[in-house]
Order: structure tokens, then sequence, then C-alpha cells
């Protein structure tokens, strides 16, 4: 079964009915999506599949065959962090962390889909992910400071295209 | 759009005509705000229970803000319509209503000022209230909280935005009058009647509706449709596989959900919730009458029922499999998605409301409509706030198309025995495209979800 | 993974090459900085924190001959950000730099036993302990310098892992390092660095841990991948007390991939070489297998009832001056709590290995050494034969489903020696089977004197024990549900200071006549333990209520109210704090808002924590809505303020979910609340609009434990900004729709 992570194609083999999940984590040995629940109820399996946030623990690798796949690790890495994770560093918004990297996933699908998404969205966006150490403030400043981080960054980078052209 | 001009013409004839029938209707003056003083205790908690059978806050509440103050979007086919301020505040509410103005408005559909209002508010229903139970009602509304807030203006095109032109919709289409009792049917009989007709306007889902937002009249409780969800019928046309009874009608309005037939879901869910605050008596009165609408069941519908009974205690869990499910056919590969990705928690192994129904119980998959499938395959159930309720994840950025379609399929031949829904693909276009706007809420009844999420993928 | 960050050396073996020079020591207490001593915070008479238990120095601190430093903590981090904070802590005192601190956490063979992480004592106990002995290394250090460079100790300093002296002359601490060194006892007296000297206490460091977390780093247990490593589930019985009446092993053990099947009695799991595949074993088995049930739990309508009739026990936790006082008035109110869960985001998990008769465990236990205890009776081995290394697992908040997967996973492991078996519960398994915060009644009774003053308080309180951790095979689910069934130890009513079911039941309030008892419920048919400041969030609730009741009767201002029974100065600062970034008033507000405010210095030992919100309250629907949270807390020197902020954000919040909607719900065989669908917590659209915490820092003063300090005050203060709001007192937690709109009427 082929599939493409974080632009990276895989080779898998695997019952087609096996959650994305576990072939995120065990056969391509990806840390970020994480079981919560299994049963759609808490996010902390999120990924995104074509940009859309999905919960990855109900989704049969069978469907996702020939799609663009992002976890957390496509985000940035540690030493070059993207502005989803270096506004989660810079705002310290985990405390346990355990569903911090869903967080981010579903806030990422949100912000690619509506660039100027305001705080009610964001809100909004993130109702299916549950958090139980209570970090919620901190994860809506850290969602808004990566929005503004990239919105700046595209600011910028259409704005050289324009002194180019 | 030539069914629009056409809706307009036959508008038009009617405008005239309404003009010559009803004029504009006079204005009731203003009344100072009542204090709470003014009303008997027991009176408005009466009220609080009538208000919940009128499913009031559904439509009079915005999700999350607060109750009555109004402003909740209601997408019609004819345009939006925002509801009203129905709290006590005398700008920007029906504070400076009187009792007189109150029942007017139930009765006749007709605001304090004297415009008719649209048939969006159920006065078609609400006409047959009794003025008994309309003196509670006002008692109740006017005790609310006040709420100073002016919704935002309805969003109808000429000439729909003339409220005069709902002069002749009424002369056409609308029947005023408290409701009489059957002198055939028992006193709970009649209550129920009462309710489900007046009060409760089950109808104004679940009767069909004519071109001009009308209910057919010939085909009372056959079936309709609500905020993109098919409203089943409550006739001898129940799509239920296990007929309903008057105890486990009973049951389901009560607490929700029943265990033949799972967990109420879009618009129903809020219906339900609300009436947690009727007596037993009442909800049971609501079952017979209704029951007694769905009349006896047919005997091969009744044989049916007990085969499933008999299927779900001999083989639960088992995935059935029907023999044209071959690999390279809709319902073989709908069939691999069903178990990869439906089964988990639809293999009935845990019990109603927050395991997955058991879909040889689903009126859904049995309707003739692929619709509420479409809505629940698409959106899911999402979480109440703070409230247990049934929680099912959408599969709309999961799925494509054509494996929607393929999973319906199979739906359909497994668990219904009938062929795949024809309008299928046309329903699930429009339906992620946006054109058939859905609302989207949590199970648990009285939570209000999201605005109408329409094409918004959840 | 590669056990993470877990060296397979000893630190005895490690020095044992680093130098041939074995010195006995009389440890230097003088002060370094001479100039501007600090005092010790509070000189205690025995060694400060965990030093008492573990007094050596080089249990706690290594120093190696590339000047590399390790330090050792029995204390597990849980998402509190203490791997961080007791870095901060030893870096100060040995100064160098957090980062350059390497260190190695609860583990049994490597690191001293600190009992359970738990009761906010991580600063305080293992932070204090890390203190001390840091500044006692670092004057060793010195000492070693002085007599290896010739030059007084009073003309030396300790700087950036170096001592430096006059004219430049400089000695890595590398090079003072001898074998054994360290091997020495800690002094009660040792001084501390004053805080205008800090460059890592208090000072903003980001946490250390997060980077992985947010970018996919192998952060948790749940990460783990040892070669060879096989997937477990475990099937458990529907209800605590079923007993297992039949399964189809056959057919289970035919299924693709499965490796094993364990039974013992009432214990079954399956183990297969892919996770899936094991979640479809399990699945399987669960259909096959049949149970006998019984109906044992007590009616959920009815638990005052029958904590009541439970009672084994009263005991007296408080009793002063008189019994009754003559007064102008009396009042008296009820108030109860439901059985509440932990419900931590991750179900607990464990990976266990048993290679050559050891079985070695990574757990998110918090507490190593009590977990390796009772896994060697459960599996009838000396505890030497047993390791238990902690990998973080999802936040606990307390006694959650971790050493019961830990147990599980040892269990599993012994049917296939050399094979590692990863162990991870579903979710429905850690909501069913975790044990939970017990429900509790309590009853309380106040006279007010003609001025409004408390004369005197009575105080009952019902409840079972709040702490039935590991120490004992009975207390993990494998060792009760095996074929030995290993019996729960007995539960014993203790009265200790700190508390247990009756923590923080003393009002701190300046009353001169008190009764406080705990009428003590030995039985357990709902299992129950430690749930974030254990009976402190219901006592603290039942107190600041009635506080406001109290200050109501008295006609008094509710903040001013409590200042006025209360003398301790540092309670009325935060109180003084809280009021006023909050803009505390009596202004009359909109029908259906309301202000609320509530204080208590958590277990009366640690911290200050005052809180004031608003609610909003829809009377028709019933839904309460907190919009705007001010809170002021006061832990003693703040060692990582930011932390503090986000352990007491996420305790408001965690409190504000508790309180407005969770209750276990269960009939009279089952547990009903399986997963978040019937055991709902807070969802971002019911997040307050702000919330701020305001830390009240007092540097050199002594750590005082907060992350558990915010439970009952939120509670409290959502109690009377309901009660400010509606004019009505909701007596029972939780405030669900149905309650609110059951006292409100319509």
């Amino acid at each position: 079964m082929k599939l493409s992570v974080n632009g990276v194609p895989h080779e898998v083999e695997a019952d087609p009915a096996t959650p994305l999940l576990y072939v995120l984590r065990n056969d391509l040995k990806l840390n970020g999506a994480k079981f919560g629940c299994g049963l759609g109820q808490c996010g902390a399996c999120t990924v995104m599949v074509d940009g859309k946030a999905v919960f990855s623990c109900l989704t049969p690798v069978m469907l996702v065959e020939g799609r663009q796949i992002k976890t957390v690790e496509g985000l940035g890495t540690l030493d070059e962090p993207g502005p989803m994770q270096a506004a989660f560093i810079e705002e310290q918004a985990a405390q346990c962390g355990y569903c911090i990297a869903g967080m981010m996933m579903r806030a990422q699908a949100l912000l690619e889909a509506k660039p100027d998404a305001g705080d009610a969205d964001i809100r909004q966006a993130l109702e299916p992910n549950l958090c139980r150490c209570g970090t919620h403030m901190r994860i809506l400043r850290a969602v808004a400071r990566a929005r503004d981080k990239m919105r700046s960054t595209s600011a910028a980078s259409s704005g050289t295209t324009g002194r180019a052209s | 759009m030539k069914r629009f001009w056409m809706s307009v013409a036959v508008l038009v004839v009617a405008f005239g005509a309404g003009l010559f029938a009803y004029a504009r209707k006079p204005a009731i003056g203003p009344v100072q705000p009542p204090h709470r003083s003014a009303f008997d205790q027991a009176l408005i908690e009466k009220g609080a229970v009538l208000a919940s059978v009128g499913n009031c806050t559904s439509c009079h509440t915005r999700p999350g803000d607060r109750s009555f103050a109004g402003g909740l979007a209601v997408p019609t086919p004819f345009g939006t319509i925002y509801s009203t301020n129905i709290t006590p505040d005398p700008e920007t509410g029906i504070g400076r209503w009187s009792q007189a103005a109150f029942t007017r408005a139930m009765r006749e559909g007709v605001d304090r000022a004297g415009n008719h209002l649209y048939p969006a508010f159920p006065y078609d229903h609400f006409t047959l209230v009794s003025d008994k139970d309309n003196g509670a009602l006002y008692a109740y509304l006017m005790t609310r909280q006040p709420v100073n807030r002016r919704p935002r203006a309805n969003e109808l095109p000429f000439p729909l935005n003339v409220r005069l032109v709902l002069a002749g919709w009424k002369l056409l289409f609308f029947d005023k009058g408290a409701y009489r009792d059957v002198a055939s049917q028992s006193a709970e009989w009649n209550r129920g009647a009462y309710l489900v007709n007046g009060l409760g306007h089950c109808g104004a889902c679940h009767t069909p509706r004519n071109r001009l937002g009308a209910e057919k009249k010939g085909s009372h409780l056959a079936g309709g449709e609500a905020e993109g969800w098919a409203a089943f019928a409550l006739d001898a046309g129940s799509p239920a596989p296990v007929p309903w009874t008057h105890d486990s009608l009973f049951a389901y309005l009560r607490q929700g959900w029943h265990a033949d037939h799972g967990v109420a879901n879009g618009p129903m869910g809020e219906v339900t919730g609300n009436l947690g605050r009727l007596p037993d008596a009442d909800i049971s009165a609501m079952a017979t009458y209704v029951v007694s609408r769905m009349g006896e069941p047919a005997p091969q519908r009744v044989a049916k029922a007990r085969e499933i009974r008999t299927k779900l205690s001999t083989d639960a869990g088992a995935i059935p499999i029907p023999v044209s499910a071959k690999a390279e056919t809709p319902t073989g590969r709908g069939a691999v998605i069903f178990q990869a990705a439906c089964a988990t928690c639809h293999d009935g192994s845990r019990p109603q409301p927050f395991g997955g129904l058991d879909f040889h119980l689903s009126s859904t998959v049995n309707a003739p409509s692929p619709q509420n499938a479409i809505n629940t395959v698409l959106f899911g159930l999402p979480a109440a706030s703070g409230r247990q309720s049934a929680i099912m994840p959408g599969f709309a950025a999961t799925l494509r198309d054509d494996q929607v379609t393929d999973l319906l399929a199979y739906l359909r031949e497994a668990f219904a025995g009938q062929p795949a829904w024809p309008d299928a693909a046309d329903r699930l276009a429009a339906t992620r495209g946006g054109k058939y706007p859905v609302s989207v809420r949590p199970s648990d009844g009285i939570e209000r979800g999201p605005a109408n999420v329409g094409a918004q993928d959840k | 993974m590669n056990a993470p960050d877990f060296p397979d050396v000893t630190r005895r073996g490690f020095l044992a090459g680093a130098g041939a020079l074995v010195v006995s020591f009389t440890i230097p207490v003088h002060a370094q900085e001479a100039a501007n001593p600090a005092p010790a915070p509070a000189k205690p008479l025995a060694l400060p924190g965990s030093l008492a238990d573990t007094p050596l120095l080089d249990a706690w601190i290594r120093i190696d001959a590339d000047g590399s430093i390790t330090v050792f903590t029995g204390k597990a981090e849980l998402g509190q950000g203490t791997k961080t904070s007791l870095r901060q802590i030893a870096a100060e005192e040995l100064e160098i730099e957090p980062a350059a601190i390497r260190l190695i956490t609860a583990d049994t063979a490597l690191t001293p036993d600190e009992g359970y992480t738990a009761g906010s004592q991580t600063i305080q106990n293992s932070g204090t302990a890390i203190r001390y002995a840091s500044a006692q290394v670092r004057q060793i250090l010195v000492a070693k310098a002085s007599e290896k460079l010739g030059v007084p100790v009073e003309q030396l300093k300790a700087q950036a892992g170096k001592v430096v002296g006059p004219g430049g002359v400089v000695v890595g601490y590398g090079a003072l390092v001898a074998v054994d060194f360290l091997h020495v006892n800690a002094a009660a007296d040792t001084w501390l660095k004053a805080p205008e000297t800090y460059h890592a206490i208090g000072k903003p460091f980001a946490r250390v841990d997060i980077p992985a977390k947010v970018t996919g780093g192998e952060a948790f247990v749940q990460d783990m991948r040892l070669p060879g490593m096989v997937h477990a589930r475990v099937v458990r019985p529907p209800s605590y007390a079923a007993k297992l009446t039949g399964f189809n092993e056959v057919a289970v053990k035919a299924m693709p991939g499965v490796v094993a099947m364990v039974h013992d009695g009432d214990f079954l799991a399956v183990v297969a070489r892919q996770e899936f595949q094991a979640v479809k074993a399990m699945r399987a088995l669960a259909m096959t297998a049949t149970w006998q049930e019984q109906a044992a739990l007590p009616d959920q309508d009815q638990i005052p009832a029958f904590l009541e009739k439970s009672v084994a026990k009263v005991g007296i936790v408080t009793s002063v001056g008189a019994d009754t006082m003559p007064g102008a008035r009396t009042i008296e109110a009820q108030f109860t709590r439901a059985y509440q869960m932990h419900g931590s985001i991750g179900p607990s998990s464990a990976v266990a290995i048993v290679d050559n008769g050891l079985t070695t465990v990574w757990t998110h236990t918090q507490g190593v050494y009590p977990d390796r205890k009772a896994i060697a009776q459960m599996l009838d081995v000396p505890p030497e034969k047993v390791r238990c290394i902690h990998a973080e697992g999802s936040g606990c908040y307390g006694h959650n489903g971790a050493d019961d997967a830990a147990a599980d996973a040892a269990l599993i492991a012994q049917a296939l020696p050399g094979t590692p078996v990863r162990v991870q519960w579903m979710r429905d398994q850690e909501h069913l089977w975790e044990p939970y915060g017990p429900a509790m009644l309590t009853r309380t009774s106040a006279t007010l004197d003609d001025k409004g003053s408390i004369v005197s308080w009575h105080y009952d309180l019902w409840s079972n024990n709040h702490g039935t951790r590991p120490g004992s095979a009975g207390s993990l689910i494998a060792g009760r549900l095996m074929a030995k069934h290993f019996a729960p130890d007995p539960a014993k009513l203790q009265i200790s200071p700190l508390g247990n079911g009756d923590r923080n039941a003393i009002p701190l309030y300046d009353v001169p006549n008190q009764r406080v008892n705990w009428h003590f419920v030995a039985d357990m048919p709902v299992r129950v333990s430690a749930l974030r400041g254990l009976g402190a969030y219901c006592n603290v609730f039942s107190i600041e209520s009635f506080m406001d009741e109290l200050a109501l009767a008295a006609n008094a201002d509710r903040v001013e109210y409590r200042l006025r029974h209360l003398n301790d100065a540092r309670a009325r600062k935060v109180i003084e704090v809280a009021a006023e970034k909050f803009g505390w008033s009596n202004d009359p507000m909109p029908e259906g808002r309301g202000r609320g405010f509530a204080f208590a210095k958590y277990k009366n030992h640690a911290a200050y924590l005052a809180i004031a919100l608003e609610a909003d309250v829809d009377r028709d629907s019933g839904a309460i809505a907190i919009s705007h949270v001010v809170c002021a807390v006061d832990c003693g020197e703040a060692v990582a303020p930011d932390s503090i902020v986000n352990q007491t954000e996420g305790g408001i919040l965690q409190s504000l979910s508790w309180t407005l909607y969770e209750a276990v719900h269960f009939d009279d065989t089952r547990i009903l609340s399986a997963d978040w669908s019937a055991y709902p917590i807070l969802r971002f659209s019911a997040v307050p609009d702000s919330l701020e915490v305001h830390v009240v820092d007092n540097p050199g003063s002594p750590y005082l434990g907060v992350a558990e300090a915010a439970q009952g005050p939120t509670a409290g203060a959502i109690a009377n900004a309901f009660r400010h709001a509606t004019g009505k007192r909701i007596h029972d937690l939780p405030y669900t729709r149905e309650r609110v709109k059951a006292v409100l009427g319509v």
C-alpha cells in the first residue's frame, strides 16, 4: 500500500482496515499522532488528509491511499520548528503535552483553509479536541500566534515576489 | 428559477386577494412590561412546560447565547428568516405586548403592531392553542430575563419581503381556530392530538409542504423535512424497521433514544431534549396520538421486525455481507469501508444511547431518502459541551464522494435489504457543495450546536 | 525508542575510574557569598526536604571527571514542568546553566526513593533536597579547590562550572572530582544563595520537554519502541466483581499475529505482533468471554445515605475550644460531591521485559518504588527482581490507571521472556477501571456573634480513604483479578497534618472554637483513590460556599468578611491581590450575572490561593458560563513562575470542568461512564474569555506545593458566583444544567 506522509512516499504492508493511526505510529515510527479514545471523541490522533483535519484512529488506511497525509512531524523539526510549532513553544502551550500534536494539526488545517481565522473561529475549530490539563488558554494564544506568524510570513514572501517582478 | 417565478405569479394573485380580504390588522396598544408579581407562580411553571412543548427556545435562541433573545438564522426555501427576540425587553423584545397581543400572534400570526408574521413561526399550528395555555405561555415569557438585542432583518427577495403577501398566503392555507376535541376519541388521544398538532407543531417538520411552503392538507405527518434533515413519516409510512409502539415512542420522547431506534438526531435532538419538562402523562398522550396515526403495522413489517430481533440476539456483532458484495461492486467496496471505518462502533456491542446503533434497527437506512444517512456520514454527531451525548465523528474529510455512495449502497442493501438510493450521488453533491444547507447539532437535545454548516466540513 | 535518557551504568561504577583519591570531609558549612548570606529558609532541625530520607549527597548529584553534572530525583515529570524547574534549582546552587544538567528522574535502579510524585510536593521535597545538596556540593568543590590551589576558601567562588580565585586562578569542577567525594551525608545547616544573586531560580526558562512534544519526538511511554516489541491488550470484566465463566481460547489464538494469550483467574490478555492485530484479538476475546456479575454498587441517587450508613469510625480532625458557644444566630448547611474521574487523555500504557529473571517495567506511575513493591509481591519475587523506570505518560492528576497498566505489562511479559511487551489500555478500560475521586458528604454549622463574627464552627465530613495506591499487590487490578486474588489493603482511618479525605477540612479562618470530624467510610464499592487535591476539593468548596452564606448573614462584603477572619499576612495578601486585580466590587450586575470569590491555603501547609470570577447563568437552559477569572497565588519562592501560572491555569480549568459537569454514572452492577460521550468534560466553547494568574513571589522563602491549590477555591468561587447571580445556592457538585434548572425553577 502506498502512502504519502509529509510529502514522503512510503510503501507499507498492512491490513487495509488498520486505522491510519497505528500505521503512522508503528510502521512509520511517527510519534505525533496519539491514541486517545479510538472513537473520534477527543482529537489526540488528529492528522491532516488533503488539508483537512481527520481522526486518524477511525480512518482506515485504505481510504487514504494516494492522498496527502500530514502529521505534526511535517510542520517542522526540533532544529527548525515551523510557525505552528514555534508558536506553541513560545507560548509554552503544553502541560503534559499529550493532546498538543492533535491540537496543532486541527489548528493547522483551520489556518490553511482560513488564514485570517478569528479567535472565535479558533475556538470553534478546536471544539472536537479535548485537553485534560487545562492548557486551553495557552493553546488558543498559541494558535493565534501561529496565525500571525503565518500571515506575516506569507505577506513577506508575497512582498518579495512583488519586488522581484 | 422557473419554479420561483411560478411561485411569484401565484403569490401576486394571492396578494390581490389578500389585500381584498385581509386589510392590515390593527395594532394593539403597548403596555408597561408586567412585573413577575402580576403572575401566579403556578401559571409561570405551566408556561415553562408548554414552552418546552413548543420548542420555543430552539428557534428563538442562538447557539450558546441568551435564551429567547432571537437572532437564529432559519433557512427556508424562500430566503433566510431571523428569529425574533421574545424576551420581555420593552425595546427589542415583547415587553410591551399585552396578553391579547400575544394570544393574537399565536392564534392569527399577527404581531402587536398588526404586521403579518411569516409562517416560519408556526401559527398554522399554534392557532390550536387554548386561551388558557396562551395565558400560561405569556406568563412564562414575560418573566424571562429581558435581553436588549435587535435581531437582524430577514433576507427575503421581493415580493416576499412585503408582509402583506402573507395575507394572501393565509387566505389560501391558514385555518384559524383553537383545538376542538374529537368526540369519538379518548381524552388521552385528544390531549395528544392537541399537543402534537398545536404547540408541538410536529407537522411543521413531519408533514410535506407544497411549493408555497404550506403543509399539504392530505398528507398530515406523512414525512417532511427540517433544516436539511428528513423528518420521517409518522403515519403508516414510518420507515422504522421495528414498528413504533406506544411504549417505545414514549421512552424515545422522554429520554431522546430507544434501544430499538437509536438516538434522536438532527433537529429532533432538541425536541426530545426540550420535552424534558413535560409530565409523563403528556408524553404518553403524544405517543398515544402518534401511534394511532401510524396504525397497526402490516403483518410483513411485524414479521420483519421479529426476524431482526432474532438476528440481533443470535448474531450480535456479525457484519452482514450481501451476496452481491463482490469487491468490484459499490456494495462490495462499501462493505470493506463499513468494516474498516464503521464497525468498530456500529457492531452493536455497546448499548444505546452511547454505542453505535446496529443498522438493522435504523430508520435512516430504511428511509426513502438518503439525506439523513448522508448528513450523518458527513457531519457525524458533534459532542455537546459539558453534557452527556452520543458522539460520532464526521467522515466528510475522510471519505471521497464515490466512497460515500459505495458505503450508502452497502448500508442500504445489507441492513435494509433494498437497492441503493438512486438520488444518493446528487444529494451528496448538493449537501457537500452547500447548495443544500444542513444544520448540525449535538444529540443531547438542548445544547445548541454551531450555526448551519451546510457545506463546511466539520 | 531506547530507554530515554537512562544510562546503563550505576553511579558508583561510573565514578570508580574517575580518581584514586578517597577523601573524607568535614563539610564546610559557611556561605560562599559571605558578604551577603541568606539564611536557610525556615532552618529545620532535621534535614530539609527528601534529604531526611536520603541523606547521601551522591544519591542526588554526580560530577564526572569531564565536569558533566548529573542530578537524580525520585520524582517524576507528570506535565508540571519539574524536569525544567528541578534543573533550575540545581543549576542555581551549582553555579552552572540549567541546560548543562543531565537529570535522571524516578528509576528504582538509579534514583532516591521519594515515594509518590503527589500532593504538589516535588519542588517542596525533591526541590528542597536538591537545593541543599547542590549548595553543599558547591561548597565541597570550593573546599577541594582551596586545597588544590592553596588559596583560602574565602577568596574562591564557584562560577560557570569552575572555581575561580584571585589573579585568574581557575579550576574546573571535573578536575576536583575524586572517588566517593560526594559519598557524604548532607548537612542540615548548609547556607543557600541569596535571592538577589540568582541566575536560574525565578528566571524564565522554556520547558525542556515541550520542543519534543510539538515536533513528534519520543516523549511518552506510549512512544517506546523496543526491538522485537509485541503489543498486548487486556480484556477486563464488565464490572468490578464479575467472575470469568468461559471464553473461546482456540478461536482467538488462531487469529493472525496472535503470539500469546494470558489467562490467570479473571485476568485475560492477548498479545500480537502488530497493534491492530492485538486490538482485533481483544475484541474477539471480549465477544466470546462470559462473566457472572453481581449487583454490588450503591444507588447513585442516594450517595449521601450510603455514606452515612457505611461509617466505620469517626476521626477527630480537630477539636479546639468549647463545643458550643452562645451567639446571635447559628447557620447550617450540607454539601455533596459526586465520584469524579481523572480522565487522562492518553489511556494508561506500559512496556515490560523479563530478562534473566529481572522484570523491567517502563511506567508512568507516580511512584516507581511502591509500584515495584506491589508488582514484586504480585509476581512473588523479591523487589530486586523488578525494576520500575518512570517514563512520561499523559497527565494523570493523581492515581489513575498507570500502576495497573504497569502490573498488566509485568504479568503478561512473564509469558514471553526476553520479549518486550507493550500494553495499551483502550479508552473504556481507563474510564471504567481507574480509581475515582471519592464521593463526599459534608455538614457544617457555625454560630455568629451579634457583629457577625464566627464564634464557633462545626464541620463533619463523610468520605472513603482517598489513597489506595500501590504498596501491595491487592492495590493492582491484575493482582486482584489473577487466580491468587490478592485482596486490597484494608482501609484505615488516619488523621495526618497533610490530610486525606480531611485535607483542608480545618478552615484557615480564625475561629476560636472548632470541631472537625471525619466520618470514615471503609467500604469502597466504587474503586477510589487519590484525585488532585483529595478531600480538599470538596472541603474547600463546602467551607468557601459556607463562608459566603455567613458573610451574607452578617451583611458583610464577602471579601472583607474573609479578611476579617484572617490574621495570616500571606493569606490576606493573595486575597487582596486577587480582589484588586479582579476589580472586586459590590456594584449591581445585570440579572443572571454574579461575582464569586474563594480562598484556601492548600493543605493549610502549602500554597495560598485566592480566586475571583464572574459567572453568567442562563436560567432557562441551566447553562453557567464562566467569563472572567483572576487568581493570585503565593507558593513561596517562585522557581519557575511560568510553570506556576501554567499549573494554576490548568487547575482552574480542570476544576471548572469537575464543578460544572462531572459525575461518574453507574447502575447497581456496572460503571456506565465508559467514554467522553458518557462522561463529558470541558471543551473549548466553555473556556472563559479571560483567565489571569498573578504570582505573589516571596524570594528566599520555602517552596510551597502549588499544583493542586486551585481545585477547591475554583469550585468555591463558581458556587459563590452562582449564588450571587441567582440568589440561590447549589449544595451539590456538579452544577449540571438539570440541577441549575431544578434549583432555580422557572
